[in-house]
């Protein structure tokens, strides 16, 4: 009796443990089964490079989204990994421990923030600056670069603080036996030896920053064209599919899906990135 | 007089002038020292910033009326959409803690090392927990609004925010478990217990407060949970009959409200409500996470 129990306790963990894999195997078939023949139906040089999205004369190019969720992620590389890493530099080395006490928590608040509240911020404070520093309407490309850079802090202080960490004090204290100053031993000894694990830290930042979804629509305006410039509105293709996915039918809506196959795809070359680069860190 | 100020003074501190004078020499390292410390003023600053400008713009709209039981368009209460993101914690937590602590079990407890299956599960899990929302919005939409035909559910928005939270509760449940250390299991094996017993009177009360940790977490993720459940549990404003119906979350609330943009200031009132749990529950996480790793100490 007590031996059926152990076995059936075992298969119970077994299938949970398998359920993860399921999940992976089921939206795998969901999306590509959805996604993929409106691509092949499309053409999928005239869907992954076409610039026109016009759902209303089926004319449906996601090129301009692609670039606008590029564009977007690249502007928020720019504003959000240098303050981040200098942040974790500063958590890890310079940092007295009083003051980590209450800066530690705030900065995993930073992270817990709904990414609405977030958009909802852009929206009431950030569009009006940037509407009356560079003019227009002030939901633009850099205005969705600035906040997707202030959510992607978090995750990329984060991964850098603990690759820091990582790096055995030796490398400092050696740097720091020749005559360097604090700063130099921290910067030019501890933190080329971390740099993987902080370049692992920023592609998760790529990866939230590729797909935010509300912060984004929120402030960017939304335009289903080709991106302008940086004070003009873009939109992402996660953007793309929340907007039109409520109304959306037949071939458009296998679009949108086919939107998300791309995305998804983006989001799986990152991931797969990460892992062999944080698998080098560990190594 | 100068031989006593030697011997005070500790070899290994510097004062604040010979400090000042090392940086004379070297205007780099104090440039690195100011970016280093600008950048932490300008993270902190930011958050304080978007705090205090939400509280102080929207407490003032915290009214009772916001609070009321229905939701019409004469006073948009936030009450059904609060009720509706506790049901709609529960039933994820009722359907992805019992699975993701399981999976964490056979992971740690059961299977063997070097076991294919293992670092099959961990890429998926690592899979999973990468997937953006709105691919999960999409993926519930296609599987349980329309193909199995129940248009937008709390069910369905639960199921789909289950698999979204499962990964992060396999791994802080994992990581809680190998903490606990093997003499535990020694000692229980020892006394004739078998591997069930051990798991479940051992090792997991020991790990309980980890777990406790990581599924605070993933509240706090469904709490601001918009982009998955804006196509799997719609936005219908009151409160559902039935998890069969269609609910809109608080997060989805605030977002709906936004967007049509004539409740502003219940906008506020919202964010700070919304805030206000996203605090409490990092509080309280926190709280336990250092009662955890003082008790390991």
């Amino acid at each position: 009796m007590r031996n059926v129990k152990e076995k059936g306790m075992h298969l119970v963990f077994l299938i949970s443990a398998c359920a993860s894999i399921l999940a992976v195997v089921i939206i795998c078939l969901f999306l590509f089964a959805n996604g993929i023949p409106a691509i092949g139906k499309i053409g999928a040089l005239d869907f992954l490079l076409g610039q026109k999205w016009k759902p209303g004369n089926d004319i449906y190019g996601i090129l301009p989204m692609i670039l606008g969720s590029i564009y977007v992620t690249a502007g928020a590389i720019v504003v959000g990994v240098p303050i981040g890493i200098l942040t974790a530099v500063f958590l890890s080395k310079f940092c007295p421990r009083n003051i980590y006490r209450f800066v530690k928590p705030a900065i995993d608040l930073l992270a817990g923030i709904p990414s609405v509240v977030y958009g909802f911020f852009g929206m009431v404070v950030i569009v009006p600056v940037m509407s009356q520093l560079f003019g227009g309407s002030g939901k633009s490309m850099a205005t969705a670069s600035v906040l997707l850079g202030i959510m992607i802090l978090p995750t990329i202080i984060g991964v850098s603080e603990s690759a820091i960490n990582a790096v055995p004090s030796s490398y400092y204290e050696g740097a720091l036996a020749l005559g360097a100053s604090h700063e130099r031993s921290v910067f030019f000894a501890t933190l080329p030896a971390a740099k993987s694990g902080i370049l692992a830290g920023v592609i998760l930042g790529v990866g939230r920053a590729i797909g935010e979804t509300m912060a984004v629509i929120m402030v960017a305006g939304n335009q289903a064209r080709m991106p302008k410039g940086l004070f003009e509105g873009v939109r992402t293709m996660t953007a793309n599919i929340v907007l039109e996915m409520g109304y959306a039918t037949d071939l458009h809506r296998e679009a949108l899906i086919a939107t998300a196959v791309v995305l998804f795809v983006f989001i799986l070359l990152i991931n797969l990135s990460f892992s062999i680069l944080s698998r080098k860190a560990e190594a | 007089m100068e031989k006593k100020e030697l011997s005070e003074q500790p070899i290994n501190r510097q004062t604040v002038v010979q400090r000042l004078r090392s940086y004379r020499r070297s205007p780099l390292s104090l440039l690195l020292l100011i970016l280093v410390s600008l950048s932490a003023l300008l993270t902190l600053l930011t958050l304080l910033f978007l705090i205090a400008y939400i509280l102080v713009k929207g407490v003032p709209y915290l009214t009772p009326s916001l609070f009321a039981w229905e939701y019409n368009s004469e006073n948009v209460s936030l009450m059904p959409a609060l009720i509706n993101t506790v049901v709609m914690t529960g039933l994820a937590l009722v359907i992805a803690g019992p699975l993701g602590i399981f999976a964490a079990i056979y992971l740690v407890e059961y299977a063997k090392r070097g076991n294919r299956l293992v670092k099959i599960v961990r890429v998926t899990a690592e899979t999973l927990s990468g997937i953006p929302s709105i691919v999960y919005g999409l993926f519930g939409f296609l599987l349980f609004a329309v193909t199995l035909g129940w248009s937008y559910t709390i069910l369905g928005g639960a199921l789909t925010l289950a698999i979204m939270i499962l990964p992060l509760i396999m791994r802080t449940t994992e990581e809680a478990l190998k903490s606990v250390p093997d003499s535990y299991r020694e000692g229980s094996f020892g006394l004739g217990a078998g591997r069930l017993r051990t798991v479940f009177r051992i090792v997991l009360p020991s790990a309980v407060p980890g777990i406790l940790a990581g599924i605070i977490l993933a509240v706090g993720r469904i709490v601001g949970e918009t982009a998955a459940l804006m196509y799997t549990a719609g936005t219908v404003a009151g409160i559902p009959d039935s998890v069969m119906n269609s609910g809109r979350t608080l997060a989805v609330h605030m977002y709906v409200l936004t967007n049509e943009g004539l409740y502003v200031n219940q906008s506020y009132a919202t964010a700070v409500v919304l805030l206000v749990i996203v605090v409490c529950i990092n509080a309280l996480s926190g709280f336990i996470a250092r009662k955890v790793a003082s008790k390991s100490q």
